[in-house]
C-alpha cells in the first residue's frame, strides 16, 4: 500500500454483485467487508465478506478476532485489502463523518453501497486519506 | 526482554516506514512506553491520557485481543509478538 496515487476502482462484475448481494442480505444492518489483492497490484480478486459486529443499521465494527484471522491470511497470501466495503441503508452512498474519522487503510478503495431504495443499489468508491474524502470513478470490468 | 510489535500501515510514520519493531516492557503499557522513546508520538495513538487502550485500535497479543485480556495491564514475556490493526468501523 505505498501508491496513493489510485484515480480509478477496476473491480469485476461478479465482485461488485457479491458485494450488493451481501448488502441486500444483511439489509437493515449494514454489511461490511473486505476485497483482497495481490500487494501493490491495485486488484481487487478475493471476496472475504466480515461479520458486522455492531448488528446495527446505523453502525459497522469488523469482529476484531475474524480481522486478526483475516489480516494474517492476507500476510501469507502477500495480499492487502485492496477494497473495505460497507453498506448505508438508510441514507445515501458516501462516507459519513464517523467513516472519515475512522478510517484507519490509506491504501484502500473505500466502497459505499447504499441499499435505502429496494429497487437501486447506488455503488460508489473513495480514499479516505488523513481525514480527506475523495470519490473515484468505478470501473465494472466484464 | 524482547517483544515484538508488528505496526499497520497508517501508524509506520512513526516507525520510519518500520513494518515491525521491538521493545521492552513488563506490561503492555509499559511497551507503548518504552516504543514511544524511539518512535515518539506512537503511544498517543494507541492509548488515552489515562492509559487505556483507545477505542478503535485492536491490539493483539500472539494470537488474543488484549481487550479480553487485561488492556494495557496484560503482562509480557520474553519472545512476545504484539499486533497492531486499526479497527475496521464507521458508521
Amino acid at each position: 500500500m505505498t501508491s496513493y496515487s489510485r484515480a480509478v476502482l477496476k473491480i469485476s462484475t461478479g465482485l461488485r454483485d457479491e458485494i450488493v448481494a451481501h448488502a441486500r442480505r444483511d439489509h437493515p444492518d449494514e454489511a461490511c467487508g473486505v476485497i483482497a489483492g495481490p500487494v501493490g497490484s491495485d486488484r481487487p480478486e478475493r471476496f472475504v465478506p466480515m461479520l458486522n459486529a455492531a448488528r446495527s443499521p446505523t453502525f459497522y465494527e469488523f469482529d476484531s478476532m475474524e480481522q486478526l484471522r483475516v489480516w494474517r491470511e492476507m500476510d501469507d497470501c502477500d495480499e492487502e485489502p485492496v477494497v473495505i466495503y460497507h453498506s448505508h441503508t438508510a441514507t445515501e452512498a458516501r462516507p459519513s463523518r464517523t467513516d472519515i474519522n475512522l478510517a484507519g487503510e490509506p491504501g484502500a478503495h473505500y466502497v459505499l453501497v447504499s441499499t435505502r431504495s429496494p429497487e437501486e443499489t447506488e455503488f460508489r468508491s473513495f480514499r479516505i486519506v488523513d481525514g480527506e474524502v475523495s470519490e473515484e470513478p468505478v470501473e465494472i470490468l466484464g | 526482554m524482547a517483544i515484538e510489535a508488528r505496526i499497520p500501515t497508517i501508524l509506520r510514520n512513526y516507525t520510519d516506514g518500520a513494518k515491525s519493531v521491538e521493545g521492552s516492557g513488563q506490561t503492555l503499557g509499559e511497551l507503548f512506553v518504552d516504543l514511544d522513546r524511539r518512535h515518539e508520538g506512537l503511544r498517543a495513538r494507541l492509548v488515552g491520557e489515562d492509559g487505556s487502550l483507545q477505542r478503535f485500535v485492536n491490539v493483539y497479543l500472539n494470537d488474543e485481543d488484549v481487550r479480553f485480556l487485561g488492556g494495557a495491564e496484560t503482562p509480557l514475556s520474553d519472545g512476545d509478538v504484539i499486533t497492531i490493526l486499526p479497527a475496521v468501523a464507521g458508521g
